[in-house]
């Protein structure tokens, strides 16, 4: 009893610091991802169009790269060209989610059956209304799938962050781990948790609403 | 109607595709593009949608010069059946087949008319089916919206690749059934592309049987299946299809000519010694101008031997013209008591005669060698 009291009056005391911390971590997230998207998903439309392999292949591979180098790895090198802070944070976090996004979009309009494709070509489609109309939506699924498992990432990945001074969640751990204490290294989790679980659920939502495959 | 003229395809390789393809579609009627894989069949279809395009020759649409047509106002303009079928998945039933008048910006109440319009011709309840999704269809409904999708927004032509290979047997046959039924109602110029010979003679105006890039012949099925060009053609129809479709040998192939005959006013015992020199039971009796009057049996004759040839004549054998079909001279003289047929020409002549039993057995070989027996 005297445990959930204490953890209680923990919240009360420092509530307005956690909502700062739960708000800058949201804000990070918000721009890595929508940033990624943004970049990721006209760029694997465009590769599903392209001829050339060995471009293609190089695309891959670069992202393929950037995933395998450590996160702490990724966010200390950034501290030279970036400095300290939320700038180099979201760099190196948008670096992270460009191979999950491109990945699932490429596979997803790659996947479309190529007879809707030559179905729509058929019928007088132009290029940008076949993409918008058709091939989009028939990819959905997929470039939504893809947005749900790097958001999930994002979100945990956003606590290292705090590393290089961007704030976020993540500093409610250090400090916790700093000062030996539990309730914040257990607030810090949780929240991030239940920010992960909780966009992965709207995306879901989002995802059934508009596709209906 | 559509126009190939010298049509040539190579391919960046070398590879021609197609050679010297000259063809006309005409308004109205069923074109059915037919040839082994990879003979150009598909590739012919696709030229007119351009879908892919020609190295040279010329292709006209109702006088007008194919490439002198926007691609997209072409497509629009043309309807496109595949083998894939290629419902777009995330659209209803409705959206489906309104697809290209929405293209073509028509009001909603007249797509609305003519989406419900459609589904009843192909027999698919517009209140059950408007709202449903192509995955919940059967494969056969699929491809009916396939086709009355590519009707929507009635075009003159419509291009079908292979669409009713992909089906099973019996929803085929229906859809092919239902697609002679819509063109005499509905009346378009249809390019239909297929590599199943039953599929082509049953709903083709025109085959067109390509091989390797060129049109080996083309004509109407009867055309192909009773004169085929070569030994290509024949064997890709088949002998068992060539041979059901022979016809009948006319009925000229089996009139005895010269038979001998007597005229009216002939003595009776000159008609028994005819017969009996040719070693006949029954003689066609003309009048003067060979018009042909009855038949006279050696019974009748002998056991009347006082009678005038008059009174012995059987009038009630009635004559066949030379033109008739030979079923037909079966049905009405099945009950003829005589051993021949007389035969008459147009002016009622009289040109010979056909021997009932010849016929019978002629008829009788016929129908066994097509039915496969020895």
């Amino acid at each position: 009893m005297d445990l959930f009291l204490d953890y209680f009056e923990f919240w009360q005391d420092k509530f307005d610091s956690i909502l700062a911390y739960t708000y800058e971590h949201l804000i990070i997230s918000f721009v890595v991802i929508v940033l990624s998207v943004v970049v990721t998903v006209p760029l694997a439309i465009y590769m599903t169009k392209m001829k050339n392999e060995k471009i293609k292949n190089l695309i891959f591979n670069i992202a393929n790269v950037f995933q395998t180098i450590p996160t702490i790895a990724l966010l200390a090198i950034m501290i030279p060209i970036l400095g300290i802070g939320f700038k180099p944070a979201v760099a190196a976090l948008f670096l992270y989610a460009l191979l999950p996004l491109l990945r699932n979009t490429y596979t997803g309009v790659k996947s479309i059956d190529p007879g809707v494709v030559e179905a729509a070509k058929g019928m007088g489609f132009s290029t940008f209304q076949r993409l918008f109309k058709v091939e989009l939506p028939v990819a959905l699924p997929y470039v939504m799938s893809g947005i749900r498992v790097t958001t999930v990432y994002i979100i945990s990945w956003t606590t290292l962050a705090a590393l290089i001074g961007a704030g976020g969640l993540g500093d409610l751990v250090l400090a916790g781990i700093g000062y030996n204490d539990q309730h914040m290294i257990f607030t810090g989790t949780i929240l991030a948790i239940m920010i992960a679980l909780l966009l992965d659920l709207l995306f879901g939502k989002f995802e059934k609403r508009f596709s209906k495959v | 109607m559509i126009q190939l003229k010298r049509i040539n395809k190579v391919y960046d390789d070398g590879f021609q595709a197609l050679k010297e393809i000259d063809l006309t579609f005409e308004e109205g009627k069923i074109n059915v593009l037919i040839g082994p894989s990879g003979c150009g069949k598909t590739t012919t279809m696709k030229l007119l949608n351009r879908l892919t395009e020609y190295t040279d020759g010329q292709i006209l649409i109702d006088g007008k010069d194919l490439n002198q047509i926007n691609p997209i106002e072409l497509r629009r303009q043309m309807g496109y059946v595949i083998q894939n079928i290629g419902l777009f998945p995330h659209m209803t039933i409705y959206d489906n087949v309104a697809t290209v008048p929405k293209l073509l910006k028509w009001d909603k109440q007249r797509i609305r008319k003519r989406v419900d319009e459609l589904l009843q011709l192909v027999n698919l309840d517009p209140e059950t089916y408007r709202g449903r999704y192509p995955s919940e269809l059967s494969g056969g409904q699929q491809q009916r919206i396939g086709v009355i999708r590519a009707l929507a927004a009635e075009p003159s032509t419509i291009l079908m690749d292979e669409p009713f290979s992909a089906l099973d047997p019996i929803s085929r046959e229906q859809l092919q059934d239902e697609l002679v039924r819509l063109q005499r109602e509905i009346n378009k110029t249809i390019v239909f592309v297929t590599h199943d010979m039953d599929e082509a003679i049953k709903i083709a105006d025109q085959v067109i049987l390509m091989k390797d890039g060129q049109v080996v012949q083309k004509g109407s099925p009867k055309q192909l299946l009773e004169n085929p060009a070569n030994e290509f053609v024949r064997e890709f129809i088949g002998e068992n299809r060539l041979e059901s479709a022979k016809t009948l040998p006319p009925l000229s192939e089996f009139v005895v000519e010269g038979y001998p005959s007597v005229t009216g006013q002939s003595d009776l015992q000159d008609v028994i010694d005819v017969m009996v020199e040719h070693n006949l039971a029954e003689l066609p009796v003309v009048d003067g101008e060979n018009k042909y009057r009855g038949i006279v049996s050696l019974y009748r004759a002998l056991s009347n031997k006082q009678a005038v040839l008059s009174d012995v004549l059987d009038t009630s054998i009635q004559a066949v013209n030379e033109n008739e079909a030979i079923d037909d001279v079966m049905n009405h003289t099945k009950n003829a008591p005589g051993s021949v047929i007389p035969i008459v020409s147009n002016e009622s002549e009289l040109i010979g005669v056909v021997n009932h039993n010849q016929l019978f057995q002629a008829l009788h070989q016929f129908y066994q060698r097509k039915s496969g027996g020895e």
